[in-house]
Order: structure tokens, then C-alpha cells, then sequence
């Protein structure tokens, strides 16, 4: 694995898509990579449906920030109606990246992304694996597996790993197992879409 | 927090957890006989957790689910003057309705164990942090230890009984986590083996207690003129007393844990020419300015405080000697007093040292407020004008007001 620390990851979602559960997800993982993390929420009073935001930091050293993450070197989107709602792509560094659950790597929520040329944007149907799988829109899993996809910090299997032990404390094994397919099929099916091509359709 | 030699013992795996479990964690090694609680955010995690262990069965523990946080601390002087182990966990506004019972505990002498997560007061309606709760609880005779990320609520967490049940102190203690901050987030903590804190811990063995057989000893009796005045004085000892408990028990920890805590914490002070004073999680980004304006040349240092009560009067006063001026960060505003909180505790024990250090107040960070390391850079550059002009502003600045 390429390994480019500390990293900083800011999630945006709407209450009851697993937003602060896969932040916790990703802490674990950089856990059992060996790493010192941090992942928290976005204070506010959380409701289903509202925009949230929570952030996770991955580093070789404890952390000293605890606040919100301003310079994220990653962006995740779970839901693309939150563009131009809200500004997910506000302070994100000229190398970084985006990955955001659509099912249309054109869609017109795309354009209204303000990207620079040197920052990478995905796309992964996490919504449409999520239901296929889980049964239910929750794209937190899929999308993680895109994110160890385009962001080379932590392998699919650190990540499945640390899925699979926080979900067993309170889900059945058949739901663990949904989402780990879930976790598989968002890592392959992750998709680089050129910032030239959002801009000029 | 500096780390000495790793203990010998085996070690179970660091948990990626937050400081309200990681709080919790320790509780379920220490398994007082009662809990009694209120849920109020953001504690959240402690006690949902907490309950959860005494559901599943892995604790011993009475878990009280009370009506309000004036039956919690009511509940806990109760099963402590009964002769048990008890804790609680509260956030502000809790901390407010606990207030009378607060006084109880210590003026009964009883050892309780609270686990305060930091929040602002309302109104207007604000869960977030500040210290507000803090600055209303200081004078209640609680030594109070505030802690600056999960693995500090867990160590301090651990150590807690130990202070308040020595015979030379029998007070309740606070072990002060932030709200959101510290509660909520999820880090890199790392545990000690349960029979490690078992031992650490001990048992709660009182001398006198109220449901002792053939004890004449009473408890919360009628104290009117002849005595009150008394008892107050002796609990201004068991106060000084708990200074020295806290080092010595912070000292024992760190034999076990590997991981040494102070009364109060310095980075980059033996040079110093300015500084800043800080309480709690913010400490992170207070040294992020400081090596920023280190690198520019500038000769910051940072003090923070971590036994807020009893206030560690000689090691501030050590730890400040020779540092022309100092910066204040309080979180909490105290209405119509001449200084807020932290600025009238460092002003009281700085004003008899021989070249005392300019001071100014900062305030910051209520309900919430993000204090990025930009605005903790403004304040030090603010010291540093105060060092040259040396005159001391009588009001506070506000980082980051809108």
C-alpha cells in the first residue's frame, strides 16, 4: 500500500445513511493497519434526513486536532443531492479526492461540483449495491470499499476486516455477510470519471 | 503527556474507541457496587454503554436509571454512605440539577466517582462544549481532573477512586472529559488487562459507614451553628490534602500504565518568553499554533492544567517563573466578575511571585465554537504585543466571535 499520512477525510450524508458508522469503520481499519485514527461526527442535533457531516483522520502520530476537518485530503458524498446544498467540496487539497454515490457518472448534480484539474473525482452506485445486497438504502459499506479503492491508505481486506468486528457486535451474521459482499462490489465497481468530462456535458 | 517505559505486563489490543466508552471500559474493570444515572448528551456513551455491560451481565453493579441527575447524585450518597462503591456520569445542565446534592456528597465526606462531559448551559438551547459546568461546579470541594483526549478519560478514569477513597481526602471527585470532543471521538486507546485495574483500584473499604452493624456513627445530620463552620474547615485539609494524593496516585498509575500524567502538563516552557494557559481538549491545538509560531522564531510555551481543583498553586507558579506574559484561554464566561474562571485562578497565584507575568484573558470555544489553531496563533500574537507594550488589558478578547 501506497502510504500517504496523516490523512484527512471529511464524509457528507443525511441522517440514517451510516455516515458516523462508516467513519467508525475506517478509524477501525486504520486501527488494525497500525495506525493512530480519530473519527467524529459533525456536532448537531442529528435527524433522520439531515445533512451530516463527520470526519476521520488517519496518522502516524496520536492526534491533536479534534476539531472539523477545513483541508480534506478526501471527500466522501453518500448522497448527490447534497451538492450544491452543501459546499462538500469546499477546502479540499489540489491533489485530492471525491468519491460520490451516483448512478449516473454525468448526472447534473456532478457539474455543479466546483473541481480543480489535479483533483480526482469517482463515482460508485453504493446506493443501488446497498439495496441489491442489504436490502436497504444505507451506502455506507459500498462506498468504503470505493474509497479503499481510490484512496491507497488502507488494503479491502484491513477494511473488511475491521467491517466485519464492529458489525458482528450487533448485527446477524447474514447482515456482516451482505455487507461485506457490499464492501467488495463498491471497491470494484468504483469508477474515475475525468473532471474535463463533469464540466463539459 | 509524556510516556515513560513500557510496563512489563501483557497488554490486551488497543480499542478504537471514544471517550465516553473508553470511560466506560474502566468503569466495567473497576465494577463499582452502584451506578446511578440520567442519560443527558453528550455523556450519551458512558452510560448506554455502562448499562449495557450491566445488562449483559459483566459487571456487578446496581444500575439505577433515575428520574432526574438530583436522584442520581442523591442515589450515589446514599449506596456510598451505605458503604459502597458508587459513580455517576453527567453533561451540564444535569451538572446544574445535580447542584444541591453536589454539596452533599462533599460535605458528607462520601467518595463518589462523577465522569463530567463538558457542555455549555442554556439558554439559548446548546449541547456542545464549553466549560461552563465546570467553572459551576469549582468550589463544591470536588477535586476535579480534566482530561484532553479518550485515552486521559480512561486513564484518569482508572485513578479517580483511588484519590477519592484515600483516608486522608474522602471526597467525591470529578473526572472531566469534553463534550463531543473527547466524548464522541473515536481514537486509539489503549487499555490496561482488567485484573491490573482490579488491583489498581482495591476495595471501597470505609471506616465508618452507615449501614454498619453496632455503628453509632450518623450521616446528613442537622449541623447548625455549633459545628458547620468546623466541618467546612476541615474539608479546606481534605482538599489540600487530595493535592498530593492526585500526584502520588498519577505517579502509581503511570508504574502500571507506562503513561505519566502531571498535575499540570508543559510543552516548550523552559525558554519561553510567552505563554499560554489552557484547560482540557483544546491543549491539541494550542501546541499546533505554538510550533507554528515556533517556527517563526517566536518563544511560546504552553501550561495546562489538569487538577483544575484543588488548583496546583506552586506548579503553576513553578511552571510560569520567568515567563514575561501569559495568555489565558477560558471557555466559559463568568457574568460580571472582574475575571472569568481559569483568569482569576493563575491571577491569584501569580500575584505574589516576585516578577509576576503580564496576563490576559481569552475567551473561546463556547457552545461549540471551532477554535482552529489560526486563532489560538492571534492570541499568542496578542501576548506577544502585551510583552512589548506591558500594559494589561482589563477585558478579555473573544477568538473567533462572529
Amino acid at each position: 500500500m501506497e502510504k500517504r499520512l496523516p490523512i484527512e477525510v471529511r464524509w457528507h450524508g443525511r441522517g440514517g445513511q451510516g455516515v458516523v458508522t462508516a467513519s467508525r469503520i475506517l478509524a477501525s481499519a486504520a486501527l488494525k493497519g497500525g495506525y493512530y485514527l480519530q473519527s467524529l461526527p459533525d456536532f448537531g442535533a442529528e435527524r433522520s434526513g439531515a445533512p451530516i457531516a463527520a470526519y476521520t483522520r488517519i496518522s502516524e502520530t496520536p492526534p491533536i486536532d479534534r476539531g472539523p476537518v477545513y483541508e480534506p485530503d478526501a471527500v466522501i458524498v453518500l448522497d448527490a443531492s447534497l451538492i450544491g446544498q452543501v459546499d462538500v467540496e469546499t477546502g479540499l487539497v489540489p491533489d485530492g479526492t471525491i468519491i460520490v454515490n451516483t448512478p449516473d457518472p454525468i448526472s447534473s448534480s456532478l457539474r455543479k461540483l466546483n473541481l480543480a484539474p489535479g483533483q480526482q473525482l469517482w463515482t460508485v452506485d453504493a446506493s443501488q449495491i446497498a439495496l441489491a445486497l442489504i436490502k436497504r438504502n444505507i451506502p455506507n459499506t459500498p462506498i468504503l470499499g470505493a474509497f479503499a479503492r481510490c484512496v491507497p491508505v488502507l488494503d479491502i481486506d484491513t477494511m473488511a476486516h475491521a467491517l466485519e468486528e464492529l458489525m458482528s457486535e450487533t448485527f446477524p451474521p447474514h447482515i456482516v455477510e451482505a455487507n461485506l459482499k457490499a464492501l467488495q462490489q463498491g471497491h470494484d465497481h468504483a469508477t474515475k470519471i475525468k473532471v474535463e468530462v463533469v464540466h463539459n456535458v | 503527556m509524556t510516556t515513560t517505559q513500557k510496563p512489563s505486563i501483557k497488554l490486551p489490543a488497543p480499542q478504537a474507541i471514544n471517550g465516553g466508552e473508553a470511560v466506560a471500559f474502566a468503569m466495567r474493570q473497576i465494577d463499582p457496587e452502584v451506578v446511578a444515572a440520567y442519560p443527558i448528551t453528550p455523556q450519551t456513551f458512558i452510560i448506554e454503554k455502562f448499562s449495557e455491560y450491566a445488562a449483559d451481565g459483566l459487571v456487578n453493579s446496581e444500575y439505577i436509571n433515575v428520574e432526574s441527575e438530583h436522584a442520581a447524585m442523591s442515589a450515589c450518597v446514599g449506596a456510598t454512605a451505605a458503604g459502597g462503591r458508587s459513580q455517576t456520569a453527567t453533561s451540564g445542565p444535569g451538572l446544574a440539577l445535580m447542584y444541591e446534592m453536589l454539596w452533599v456528597a462533599s460535605g458528607m465526606r462520601l467518595p463518589i466517582v462523577m465522569h463530567l462531559c463538558s457542555r455549555s448551559f442554556s439558554a439559548p438551547l446548546n449541547i456542545l462544549c464549553d466549560h461552563s459546568d465546570v467553572m459551576g461546579m469549582r468550589e463544591s470541594s470536588w477535586p476535579m481532573l480534566i482530561g484532553a483526549s479518550p485515552q486521559e478519560a480512561y486513564d484518569q478514569a482508572v485513578v479517580m477512586p483511588t484519590i477519592a477513597e484515600h483516608k486522608n481526602v474522602l471526597l467525591p471527585v470529578a473526572n472531566v472529559l469534553d463534550g463531543f470532543t473527547v466524548t464522541h471521538s473515536v481514537e486509539r486507546v489503549e487499555v490496561l488487562p482488567d485484573k491490573v485495574v482490579k488491583e489498581f483500584a482495591g476495595e471501597y473499604e470505609p471506616d465508618v459507614w452507615a449501614l454498619q452493624p453496632g455503628s453509632t456513627a450518623t450521616f446528613g445530620t442537622l449541623d447548625a451553628n455549633d459545628f458547620y463552620f468546623e466541618h467546612k474547615r476541615q474539608q479546606v485539609e481534605a482538599m489540600k490534602n487530595s493535592l498530593e494524593v492526585v500526584r502520588t496516585q498519577l505517579n502509581a498509575f503511570a508504574e502500571i500504565s507506562g503513561r505519566q500524567m502531571n498535575l499540570v502538563e508543559e510543552y516548550l516552557l523552559d525558554d519561553a518568553e510567552v505563554a499560554l494557559v489552557v484547560l482540557g481538549s483544546s491543549e491539541g491545538m494550542v501546541r499546533a499554533a505554538i510550533d507554528k509560531a515556533r517556527a517563526d522564531g517566536i518563544k511560546v510555551g504552553m501550561l495546562r492544567v489538569r487538577l483544575f481543583r484543588p488548583f496546583p498553586v506552586a506548579d503553576v507558579r513553578k511552571a510560569l517563573e520567568g515567563i514575561g506574559s501569559v495568555g489565558v484561554l477560558d471557555r466559559a464566561i463568568a457574568f460580571g466578575t472582574p475575571g472569568n474562571g481559569l483568569l482569576q485562578d493563575i491571577a491569584t497565584c501569580t500575584r505574589t511571585m516576585p516578577n509576576r507575568p503580564l496576563l490576559m484573558d481569552f475567551v473561546y470555544g463556547l457552545g461549540g465554537r471551532a477554535t482552529p489553531k489560526q486563532l489560538f496563533r492571534q492570541a499568542i500574537d496578542q501576548v506577544l504585543n502585551m510583552n512589548e507594550t506591558r500594559v494589561e488589558p482589563d477585558e478579555p478578547a473573544y477568538l473567533g466571535l462572529k
